[in-house]
């Protein structure tokens, strides 16, 4: 009986060794994602969700990343304990990947008809025709026109809206259980992103997962089943999408809540959470949050806080989390 | 007519036309042109802010940067403060540029990272003579303005980050008093915890010295915050020119109705969402008759025929074959 639980990661711990020292990208991370949901990682440049995303398919380069420690368990697998080969057969089939740039997935030198055959081939056994078919009709299912001449095209002949389904056609043909989509939309002009939003809720398969990573909450509004929030290569917050806009109990995630503009919203001078994003190899001791946050006491400095439940499966790593909700 | 200094109109642009010549073989012939601006008239109010949204290729960076002559008009108007800017002679042209300022998105890019702070921001002020004081005293008081410490002057680029470096262009910008800035996705490139600061500074800024400014951004959240009026822009058109109000809360326009459909606005429900199809034609080829027919919802036999006149309703224009 196959659990609910398709990806469960503990204790993650990512480091890196810099000319300028070494810091960890990513600190005792640990998570889940459960079978057909679709789990937002949201968080500012630097807080380690892209790192983390990419240890799941071992595509840190190393060195100078060093996965220091954590389980990382896909259907009951430490998917660190694999090796090449056998991440290499996950890769693409099992777990495939959207990145924010299609040029990082679509080779410049080959024509998208070729590059999805040879996707295909690579992870099951097909003729040439069959992956041929196969590829024409998942074009035809992301909606690009004119594909029997578009198979032939390169991928700098197609706007970047075109590219990207493709990215998404490529991402679903294998029938993943699991997507990682690394800021999908955000190179997209707002109503190509709304097409492929609408494709990716059309197109996914009753079961299929997605982690869904950037940093606009607007698009995890739009997305995501459940949200965990990430501040300086920890997790701050996780909850479902609604316990999180509707009750942030992490400064940081109410700081950023009420500082994005919104679009029918007053003219009010912003709240802006002050300061900024601290680098990697100058975070604060204790809490890393613990700089700009208007709740600062003693404690803070002293240990990280670690992730308490708030209530049903909403956590929270933050001392006076409790305080600050009944208030 | 009788206006007083406030609500004088200090930019006027008639018909403006920005084309870029797209040029083939060994001779370079023109064979065509990537029509960026193609026909856009607009105005700003002293102290004033209009916004100008769009998407790829729909012109609005290119008209930004037309306004300064940082590229060549084709065709039309620019009346600055009632004087024709191409009519102007070198040294007035000078003076111009004293009072039209530009903010770009990447703050990076526009910080030479040989030059501190303290002369990147006092730059201007030597070059027009109109340092009071010493140098040090005019950069640290500029600074202020703009929340950075002192310390900052003898420091170099790339010692601060994103949204710090943005204050110091802005800190250059409003460091000769200008009256008209333009801002051109001044706020894309920083963290979302960092946007809210700098829209701030650039709100406080605009009510302490009466600035006007042409706020140019893709996020009609950050623009509906900030903007008065807002004109939507489409393959080098304008298609909606109103207050903030009436385009975010009215739109008439299919383009804008779709445009702020697509804005994700946390914490309402699922408003039934309007997906244009196809994609953003090239602005080298726009579509014949209405640039947006290809992609519109109420699309009729006109629209692909002829382009729209301008319409009329209150202080809001619209050009769109449906009214």
């Amino acid at each position: 009986m196959m659990s609910t639980q398709l990806l469960k990661i503990n204790n993650l711990t990512v480091a890196f060794r810099t000319d300028e020292g070494v810091f960890n990208a990513v600190d005792d991370v640990s998570f889940h994602i459960n079978r057909g949901e679709i789990v937002g990682l949201v968080g500012e440049s630097g807080c380690g969700k892209t790192v983390t995303a990419l240890s799941i398919l071992r595509l840190i380069p190393s060195p100078p990343g060093i996965i220091e420690k954590g389980e990382i368990s896909f259907n009951d697998r430490d998917l660190l304990k694999f090796d090449a080969t056998q991440i290499r057969k996950i890769r693409g089939k099992a777990i495939s990947m959207i990145f924010q740039e299609p040029s990082t997935a679509l080779s410049p030198l080959q024509r998208i008809g070729r590059q999805m055959v040879e996707a295909l081939q690579l992870h099951e056994k097909l003729s040439k025709k069959e992956a041929w078919n196969i590829a024409e009709n998942w074009l035809e299912k992301v909606r690009i026109p004119d594909v029997g001449e578009r198979m032939f095209a390169y991928p700098h002949q197609l706007s970047g809206g075109m590219q990207q389904r493709i990215m998404i056609a490529m991402a679903l043909m294998l029938e993943p259980e699991l997507i990682i989509a690394d800021e999908p939309t955000t190179a997209l002009d707002v109503t190509i992103q709304a097409q492929v939003f609408e494709l990716i809720r059309e197109m996914r398969q009753e079961q299929t997962s997605i982690l869904l990573i950037t940093h606009d909450m607007g698009v995890i509004w739009e997305m995501c089943d459940r949200v965990l929030v990430m501040y300086a290569s920890r997790i701050a917050e996780e909850g479902t999408k609604t316990s999180i806009f509707s009750e942030p109990a992490h400064p940081y995630t109410r700081g950023l809540l009420k500082s994005i503009p919104k679009l029918k919203g007053t003219k009010e001078r912003l709240k802006a959470i002050p300061g900024q994003v601290p680098s990697p190899l100058q975070y604060p001791s204790g809490c890393h949050f613990r700089d700009r946050c208007p709740h600062e006491f003693e404690r803070c400095a002293k240990e990280a806080p670690q992730l308490i439940n708030l209530s049903d499966g909403h956590k929270v790593a933050c001392f006076i989390a409790n305080k600050l909700i009944e208030a | 007519m009788n206006e007083t200094a406030t609500t004088k109109t200090i930019l006027e642009v008639t018909d403006l036309k920005t084309w870029f010549p797209i040029k083939r073989g060994i001779l370079a012939r023109t064979i065509g042109y990537v029509r960026a601006v193609d026909g856009v008239s607009l105005s700003v109010k002293r102290g004033e802010t209009l916004g100008l949204v769009g998407e790829s290729g729909c012109g609005k960076t290119t008209l930004g940067k037309t306004l300064l002559r940082l590229e060549k008009a084709q065709d039309g108007d620019i009346l600055y403060d009632g004087r024709d800017i191409f009519a102007l002679s070198q040294s007035e042209l000078r003076g111009l540029r004293r009072r039209i300022q530009i903010i770009f998105q990447d703050p990076m890019s526009s910080l030479n990272p040989r030059m501190n702070v303290l002369d990147i921001v006092t730059e201007g002020l030597v070059e027009f003579r109109m340092i009071k004081g010493s140098v040090e005293e005019n950069a640290i008081r500029l600074l202020n303005e703009v929340g950075l410490d002192k310390d900052a002057i003898y420091r170099y680029p790339h010692e601060f980050s994103g949204g710090q470096r943005q204050r110091i262009n802005i800190a250059r910008a409003i460091s000769l008093r200008p009256d008209f800035v333009v801002c051109d996705e001044p706020v894309s490139a920083l963290d979302v915890s960092v946007q809210a600061q700098v829209i701030n500074l650039l709100i406080e800024l605009r009510d302490k010295y009466n600035l006007s400014y042409l706020f140019i951004s893709h996020d009609l959240s950050v623009v509906s915050h900030i903007a008065n009026r807002v004109a939507v822009m489409y393959l080098g058109k304008i298609v909606e020119y109103g207050s903030t109000d009436d385009i975010i809360n009215k739109p008439m326009h299919p383009y804008t109705k779709a445009l702020i459909s697509a804005v994700p606005v946390p914490g309402t429900d699922k408003i039934k969402k309007i997906v244009l199809k196809g994609v953003i034609p090239s602005p080298s080829a726009p579509p014949p008759g209405c640039r947006f027919h290809t992609r519109c919802r109420n699309v009729m036999e006109i629209c692909r025929e002829k382009e729209p006149e301008m319409t009329r309703s209150g202080s809001r224009q619209v050009w769109c074959h449906l009214y």
